[in-house]
């Protein structure tokens, strides 16, 4: 079957004052209709930037798409036109953003902001596209949505905003929906209704997500897939059966064992040393190497391919070096 | 709302008798008077002596303010000393036309500053950006005196195509009245593009700032993602909000507006406020330049409140807040 979404080889290079730095780099993926994959990888890896150049928002200067190519249905958006692009924007691919409380204007309320997005995508007229966002409001369970239509951002709580972010997205029946992080800005308690929201949406409007989180637990609950992204680039790829059973990467294997487990104890958890290496200075070869626990000679020489483990599992590393992707 | 607005207004009334009072000892406490006008050997000293008696020079400055401040709170503003005439009736014919001539600097201003802001904004870094930068730090950096001479030599001396002075010409009453129109905007233009330029300069740079700080908020970006075209990111989403801190500029220049008015009517002949304001001081003409300190006083407050109150009606987040909960 086809695929929804096909991202080949994208690189999204920003001009820093050091040089210029490969936020994502070479990275391959793709999303099946209906489906939910799991983006996953610690801060500054590059998922944000990966959401940004899929909506060809990557904010130029300084940052740039450099190569590769994002097929939408076989549509490659790389190629589109600026005009063509807006009318995919908001429409056939939606984004929540990270941050729930910058992310609204503050001088209209949220209903018009609701409203603008369909009375631009949907034709509608004004009393038309209005009773839309009322609904909206409701299907994102916004208690009192004909009232709360005329509130401003600043009378919301961070979690009834990113309900409103939620609505807005969803507003046009988007074939996919990129949520970046859609709840880390949130307290805890809120931040497992907008996962519980999202997933009944998901159910209801039988729409593909790519979900951007640094947390497998999240993904545990409504993906299918999982991509584990390193340093701008995709490290292991499984689904989210395997990537917990039989994770390939070291790398992986650190982001599990820093999981809190109710059954396990941990004084600490396990954390993998160091960090996320800067885009201007990877290291040579593969680059986990600098912070990898099973590193080996030829780890240095050479980055690794994927490789394939499994049905639907690779793995960039040598360790599991046999057929390449 | 309207109890901000009632609260403002007490507060301004104070602050106007303030300021009057201010004025009123500090031009006492200068030196000259205005009898020096009757320095003249034909007038016998019993003469001015009467006269000042009948003026009520002669009583101690205490009691003069006394009976001042007793009859402007009566709304009588008195008698012009050189005129001889009720002050109220020089003002009658100055305000109108120092209205005339800030109202067309303050739109010239504006327009001319928002417009040019926005477009930096837009274009940042462009040719367009980089040579109105240019020319805002000139036009802000040059004195208004000077500019004012330079154009007359040009437009009114070398070209002959503009006055150089007073608010109409001669013998134009005879005129239809768009000939006498536009001999008004005519005699217009110079003065008001002079007193608005500068202004104009220092708005450009504020509301391209005020652009490029907007634009890099996350909300921008949240426009873009909806699929809006440049023009509704710009003119909907962030010009909305940067208009917001430049109406707290546009209020806080009306002093230097009205404030630069006075030299801009003396050097084109402009029978206004200011104007009448410099005569008055040099013949220390106490009565009117009180009540034009009291006119101008009033209009910055009244400037300012205005100012506050479309501050209040853009961001709603200070709207509501006023509203008490919610
Ligand atoms: N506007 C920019 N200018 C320069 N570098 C940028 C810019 N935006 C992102 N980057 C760089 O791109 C890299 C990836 O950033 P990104 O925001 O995608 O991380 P992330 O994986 O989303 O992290 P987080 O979990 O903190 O959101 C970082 O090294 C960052 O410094
Ligand atoms: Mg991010």
């Amino acid at each position: 079957m086809d695929k929804l979404l096909k991202v080949e080889n994208l690189t999204t290079e920003f001009l820093t004052s050091e040089g210029l730095a490969r936020a994502v780099d070479r990275f391959s993926f793709d999303i099946g209709h209906g489906e939910t994959v799991g983006l996953v990888g610690e801060s500054g890896c590059g998922k944000s930037v990966t959401a940004l150049s899929i909506m060809r928002l990557v904010s130029d200067p300084p940052g740039r798409i450099s190569g590769g190519s994002i097929f939408l249905e076989g549509k490659d958006l790389l190629s589109l036109t600026e005009k063509e692009m807006r009318k995919i924007r908001g429409n056939e691919i939606a984004i929540v953003f990270q941050e729930p409380l910058s992310s609204l204007n503050p001088v209209f309320t949220c209903g018009e902001q609701i409203r603008e997005a369909i009375a631009l995508h949907q034709k509608m007229g004004r009393k038309q596209s209005r009773e839309k966002a009322v609904e909206m409001l409701r299907l994102v369970k916004i208690p009192d949505p004909g009232n709360r239509y005329f509130s401003y951002p600043h009378q919301m709580s961070g979690g009834m905003r990113q309900r409103v972010m939620i609505a807005m997205a969803l507003s046009c029946q988007p074939k996919l929906l990129i949520a970046d992080e859609p709840s880390t800005a949130l307290d805890v308690s809120v931040q497992s209704q907008i996962m519980e929201l999202l997933s009944d949406l998901r159910d209801a409007m039988s729409m593909s997500i790519l979900l951007i989180t640094h947390d497998l637990s999240v993904v545990a609950q409504m993906a299918e897939r999982v991509i584990i992204m390193y340093a701008g680039t995709a490290v292991e790829e499984a689904s989210v059966k395997e990537i917990f059973s039989d994770p390939g990467h070291p790398y992986t294997e650190g982001l599990l064992a820093s999981i809190p487990r109710l059954n396990a104890r941990v004084e600490r958890l396990s954390v993998i040393p160091g960090n996320v290496p800067d885009p201007l200075n990877l290291p040579s070869g593969c680059r986990f190497s600098d912070r990898c626990p099973k590193r080996e000679e030829r780890c240095f020489a050479k980055e690794p391919p994927m490789f394939v483990a499994g049905k639907g599992h690779f793995v960039r590393c040598w360790l599991s070096e046999g057929q390449e992707r | 709302m309207t109890r901000f607005v009632a609260e403002r207004l007490l507060q301004s009334v104070i602050l106007v008798l303030i300021v009057l009072t201010i004025t009123f000892f500090l031009m006492h406490l200068s030196p000259g008077d205005p009898m020096s006008r009757y320095d003249d050997p034909n007038i016998s000293p019993e003469t001015v002596r009467l006269i000042r008696e009948q003026l009520g020079l002669d009583k101690p400055v205490p009691e003069q303010y006394m009976r001042w401040m007793a009859s402007f709170l009566r709304g009588d503003f008195g008698v012009s000393l050189r005129f001889n005439r009720p002050v109220s009736s020089l003002l009658a014919e100055a305000i109108p036309n120092t209205l005339r001539l800030t109202i067309a600097a303050l739109t010239l201003y504006i327009v001319i500053g928002v417009i040019l802001g926005l477009l930096s904004a837009v274009r940042r870094y462009s040719l367009f950006d980089r040579l109105s930068t240019i020319a805002a730090l000139f036009v802000y950096s040059i004195p208004s005196f000077w500019l004012a001479l330079m154009l007359i030599l040009l437009f009114s001396l070398k070209f002959e195509i503009l006055p150089s002075s007073h608010m109409q010409s001669m013998g134009v009453s005879g005129m239809g009245w768009l000939a006498r129109f536009s001999d008004r905007i005519a005699h217009l233009v110079l003065p008001a593009f002079v007193l608005g330029v500068a202004s104009a300069a220092g708005m450009a740079r504020y509301m391209r700032g005020s652009m490029l700080d907007v634009l890099r908020e996350d909300y921008i970006r949240t426009a873009r993602a909806k699929g809006l075209s440049e023009r509704s990111v710009f003119l909907k989403h962030a010009f909305r909000n940067a208009a917001i801190p430049i109406v707290t500029i546009i209020g806080l220049s009306l002093p230097f507006l009205l404030g630069g008015a006075v030299i801009i009517e003396k050097i084109f002949s402009w029978p206004g406020m200011g104007a009448l304001m410099v005569d008055s001081i040099f013949a220390r003409d106490y009565p009117v330049v009180l009540a034009v300190n009291f006119v101008v006083t009033v209009m910055v407050i009244l400037g300012n409140l205005a100012a506050d109150i479309g501050y209040a009606l853009l961001d709603p987040r200070i709207a509501s807040g006023r509203k008490a909960g919610k």
